[in-house]
């Protein structure tokens, strides 16, 4: 029990001091800002006065005794009797790192190290004033000979060993970890050994806590000693003569304690140290409640019972309160890194004689504990990196036109379920062409690639094991280690790192970190007849797009399909047919041949409700004698219209509609009844085939509520459901078949097998007990190809733009070519639509040529033609492409050669000579284009266009 | 040394797998289809909250399809990447196999069957083909 409680202390020891220390090296850096407050101090000297008296009174001499020094210095520091300056603060830090080693060192070897502090501490003792100074005297030679020899005289030889005392007590505290039977008659060994071999002593101090290496060679010296008093003897003696040993040591601890114990009460009593592990289990277990949530309240969903119906609720509640506190304790702001880097960036940028100003954005952003963890040495490598060899020396920045002081920009954001890490600095930049070189080089990257390769993937070579361009290797980095093992780090806990650089300019590096939190918000959708959820993180809003929704609906640029959202376009991506392995977004398929369907069923469906109604007027008539009617007249149930429908799209595009098939049903039945009447009145069965009327009365009620209803449904399932997605500072849509719900959800890993699919992040277990898997929106957007490497750049660079430049200005511009070497921009608000008509479609009216619109007559106007510029010999097969300009419910459309794009640009048209049809020429994405006066077009081709209009 | 094997039909063909290796053996599972993923990977199930991954063993053993579709019993293998859930056709009993009886596959064994078969136990009336069940297990996904 003693040594477990031993081993308890030293833990505390160590997690309080490195607390401490971290704290104090920011307190320092705060002080010599320049900013200096009695408040500051005091935590300051808390913080070494609580190191030196728990040190102490476990019997840490050394730790005490370096601790004590800097002590001094600090309560003439806060007495006001010493002034801070750069020498004072750099010691302290030095100091600090001093009193780090040495815990490490007691860490992982449970004794304090041999290192010799003692310049150190003469540096210190030196900077206090004359008149402390003899205070402080006899401290510098103590470094660690002397007093181990004054409480451990059975140690000779003045090596700085571990006080006998420490060895002793904490020696068991292994050993219980260790069940082994010889282990007990090891320890009971130990201290005859270092009592009666004191030449063997040094050997085992050492090592200190090495018992089961070292120590275990001289036990096996005497295997006939050793077994023998384990096998024989209660392993009760070790332990109880260790805490005799260790009595004397520990008697001071109260006293010690005491000391410090004031300055500890007050977090004390409102904090406590928890396991991690102990969280973990937590976590878990508040995920398969939340999941056990869930089906309860899918499963009492139908039922009316109040009562149960309130505890569910109440149920519900508790666990999301639950699920979020425990999350919280999960949960630290990146701050717990980043705090660090003052003193990093202050550091190397002093050793490497640099000026580096760092500037932190976001430090509050949460990340789980775990992933905190697992960034820290990353995170730490590339600031190290960016400082050495991002930011130049000042000279070289003066002459290069920029400020002596680099900027060092740390900023951590949540973006789509992801926390974003960016390390930006205004230093020289990669050079891009050097890296590619000595990839070469060194061989990892072959020729042919290394011509293929774009800045940036070169830019990510830097990422190679192997690779490292510095001309010289510094203290810091450039030994070709490092920026790999970041990047496997980071990947390891699935995130990514991404390099952006500009020669001169500087160098950001983004890591991308997951939030591998247990629960997430999520949004059910569901496509191809399976659920999937989207993070809530990524979710931007849900646009629902009507079938009737005659403006403002799906349209294509070529083959992409896009949606005009607020005047924007959101390109959109196809759930289904992404998941369908199908990356043609646009197709030949049902998507976009939606629009003219749509018109299409919605006609059928109204038509054949008329003529379901004209049939018993024309039975009547039919029974009465006043017409006849064939048996072919009465028809097929295939060859009416309904039926034509129903037979070729109805039940092909529809046929996952109940409604449908119960249609056809019950419209088969109506046919047969209506030729079975016209059948019995040929016949003459007159009274029977009144019977049939009556009965098909009944039925043709029947034919009308599922023609309703299938109506309904189809038109249902033509309307699109849009879930407008942010990925990496990118808007796109992504079009689902229904949005069912959101929910929160238990992520759970990937199997190994499945790993490989990036628009995946996992699965989740739904209310119904069923696996769902939950989409990656980010890699979904890169497999749809949503995010180009130049998209995503371009719209960087747009974005910082647009800042400088008032959006009002900015238009949006359709670029097109029209006849040989001629580019035209027409706003694209002027362009209702654009469409694509195969060429054998185009029909003659008189003069004028058309299409068959969208049940309409289109004219088109070749602009070329009418702008009299030459035409080119157009490929027969290639189809029309046409932009479609509409006014008062009327359209035209204006054939042109090729779209080109769509761009957002401040556009100022300059007049070069006035041409009919143009208004001016202006630059548009770099190049001289025309802007064309579409009215002036329309006007001089079909000069009776704004009059009907009007 | 005697070895214990879980057995299970593919194909008419015995297999078996250390029994050691087996979490559980449970009927048909509902499962979730996972688009894109490699043929062998037939899908998700849920197996008491977590989320195993089902592999198609004729699949991956390049067996042809069954005649008729049969609802496939999940032999559930713990893995070093966790548990993977192998479909098999049928269940059969745990044989204890006697070291002596093993050999290795012949060398005309080609393909998959020759990667994923790790021996070959002659039992009284027919064949026990050893499983490798981590090798079954790895699935590439190329995506």
């Amino acid at each position: 029990m003693k040594a477990n409680l031993q081993e308890q202390l030293l833990n505390d020891l160590l997690i309080e001091s490195f607390e401490g220390l971290d704290s104090f090296d920011r307190d320092l850096l705060v002080l010599e800002s320049g900013t200096s407050s009695p408040e500051i101090l005091n935590r300051i000297f808390r913080v070494i006065h609580t190191i030196k008296g728990t040190a102490g009174c476990l019997g840490f001499q050394k730790i005490e005794k370096v601790a004590h020094v800097g002590e001094n210095l600090l309560s003439l520091l806060r007495e006001n009797q010493l002034a801070v300056s750069g020498e004072i603060v750099s010691s302290l830090l030095t100091y600090a790192d001093a009193l780090r080693e040495m815990l490490h060192c007691l860490e992982a070897n449970r004794n304090e190290g041999d290192k010799d502090y003692s310049d150190l501490l003469g540096r210190l003792v030196a900077l206090q004033s004359p008149g402390s100074a003899g205070s402080v005297a006899p401290n510098p030679p103590s470094k660690a000979g002397p007093p181990q020899t004054a409480s451990a005289p059975m140690n000779p030889s003045g090596s700085p060993a571990p006080p006998p005392a420490s060895v002793a007590e904490t020696a068991p505290a292994e050993s219980p970890a260790k069940p082994v039977k010889e282990g007990w008659g090891l320890f009971d060994d130990q201290p005859v050994e270092a009592q009666s071999a004191p030449a063997a002593k040094p050997d085992f101090a050492g090592n200190g806590w090495g018992l089961f290496g070292e120590v275990a060679a001289p036990a096996s010296d005497k295997p006939a000693v050793a077994p023998a008093p384990s096998a024989t003897s209660a392993p009760i003696p070790p332990p109880s003569s260790a805490s005799a040993v260790s009595q004397p040591s520990a008697h001071p601890a109260p006293a010690a304690a005491s000391g410090d114990g004031a300055a500890r009460g007050s977090i004390a009593e409102t904090a406590i140290r928890v396991d991690v592990g102990q969280l973990d289990r937590l976590m878990n277990l508040v995920g398969e409640l939340v999941l056990a949530r869930n089906q309860i309240t899918q499963h009492i969903s139908g039922t009316r019972d109040s009562g149960l119906l309130a505890v569910a609720q109440r149920l519900n509640h508790i666990t999301s309160e639950l699920q979020e506190g425990v999350m919280k304790t999960r949960m630290q702001p990146i701050d717990n890194v980043v705090s660090r880097f003052p003193r990093i960036v202050r550091d190397v940028a002093q050793e490497l004689g640099k000026q580096v100003r760092l500037e932190l954005a976001g430090r509050d952003t949460e990340l789980d504990r775990t992933i905190i963890e697992s960034i820290k040495d990353p995170l730490t490598h590339v600031v190290r990196n960016s400082i050495d060899h991002g930011i130049e020396s000042p000279e070289k920045r003066v002459a290069a036109g920029k400020p002596a002081t680099g900027l060092l920009f740390i900023r951590a954001y949540h973006e789509g379920g992801q926390v974003n890490i960016e390390i930006s600095d205004d230093g020289a930049g990669i050079n891009v062409a050097r890296v590619k070189q000595k990839a070469l080089d060194k061989g990892l990257i072959p020729p042919e690639q290394a011509a293929r390769m774009s800045d940036r993937e070169a830019a990510g070579l830097i990422f190679l094991p192997g690779l490292s361009t510095a001309e010289k290797i510094t203290n810091v980095s450039g030994r070709g280690v490092g920026m790999d093992v970041v990047k496997t780090n980071i990947e390891r806990i699935g995130g990514s790192v991404d390099i952006q650089t500009e020669l001169g300019q500087g160098t950001t590096i983004k890591f991308k970190i997951p939030l591998t939190l247990a629960i997430i918000p999520a949004l059910i959708v569901s496509a191809g007849g399976e659920r999937f959820a989207i993070p809530q993180v990524n979710l931007l809003e849900l646009v629902r797009v009507e079938s009737n929704a005659a403006e403002g609906g799906i349209e294509r640029i070529f083959d992409a399909p896009v949606y005009r959202l607020r005047g924007k376009l959101l390109p959109l991506v196809y759930l289904k047919r992404t998941l369908a392995g199908d990356n043609r977004q646009h197709g030949h398929g049902p998507a976009c041949g939606h629009r003219h369907q749509q018109g299409d069923a919605g006609e059928v469906f109204l038509k054949a409700r008329d003529a379901h109604r004209a049939w018993l007027g024309r039975l009547r008539e039919v029974l009465d004698g006043r017409k006849t009617m064939t048996l072919e007249e009465a028809g097929s149930h295939r060859l009416c219209l309904l039926g034509t429908w129903i037979y070729s799209e109805g039940l092909k595009d529809y046929g996952d509609i109940a409604e449908v098939h119960a249609l056809e049903k019950v419209h088969e039945q109506f046919h047969n009844l209506v030729r079975e009447i016209v059948r019995l009145r040929n016949a003459n069965e007159l009274s029977q085939a009144e019977e049939k009327l009556l009965e098909l009365t009944a039925l043709s009620e029947r034919v009308l509520h599922f023609l309703m209803e299938a109506e309904k449904r189809v038109l249902e399932s033509q309307s699109v459901n849009i879930v407008v997605l942010q990925a990496d500072g990118r808007q796109f849509g992504l079009v689902v078949e229904a949005v069912n719900d959101t929910q929160e959800i238990v992520v759970k890993p990937l199997g190994k097998q499945l790993k490989g699919i990036t628009i995946f992040a996992g699965a989740t277990i739904m209310g119904d007990g069923q696996v769902a898997l939950i989409l990656d929106v980010l890699g979904l957007a890169q497999h749809a190809a949503v995010l180009s490497e130049n998209r995503a750049q371009t719209v960087a660079k747009e974005d910082s733009q647009g800042d400088a430049i008032a959006r009002g200005a900015r238009q949006t511009f359709l670029v097109f070519e029209a006849g040989e070497h001629s580019r035209f921009a027409m706003p694209l608000s002027q362009a209702a639509r654009l469409e694509e008509f195969p060429r054998p479609q185009v029909e003659c009216c008189g003069s004028r040529r058309v299409v068959q619109y969208r049940g309409a007559i289109l004219p088109l106007i070749d602009v070329a033609e009418q702008l009299g510029r030459s035409q080119l010999d157009a490929d027969a097969s290639a189809p029309l492409q046409v932009v479609v300009y509409a006014e008062n419910g009327r359209s035209v459309g204006l054939v042109v050669g090729q779209i080109v794009d769509i761009v957002e640009e401040a556009v100022t048209a300059e007049q070069h000579g006035r041409s009919r049809g143009v208004l001016g020429s202006a630059l548009v994405s770099g190049r001289v284009t025309d802007l064309l006066n579409v009215r002036e077009v329309i006007e001089s081709a079909a000069p009776a266009f704004f009059a009907e209009a009007a | 040394m005697n070895h214990q094997f879980c057995t299970f039909r593919l194909d008419r063909l015995l297999f078996g797998v250390p029994v050691l290796q087996v979490q559980e053996v449970i009927r048909p599972q509902q499962m979730t289809r996972v688009p894109l993923a490699p043929p062998a990977v037939r899908g998700l199930i849920n197996l008491r909250g977590q989320i195993v991954t089902a592999v198609d063993l004729r699949q991956r053993l390049e067996l042809p399809a069954p005649d008729r579709e049969v609802d496939a019993m999940n032999v559930v293998i713990r893995t070093a990447d966790g548990a993977v859930s192998f479909l098999v056709d049928e269940v059969g009993e745990v044989v204890e196999v006697a070291d002596d009886d093993r050999e290795t596959p012949p060398e005309t064994l080609r393909g998959a069957a020759r990667e994923l078969t790790q021996g070959v136990f002659k039992l009284r009336h027919e064949l026990l083909l050893v499983l490798d069940s981590e090798q079954a297990a790895t699935v590439a996904s190329d995506n």
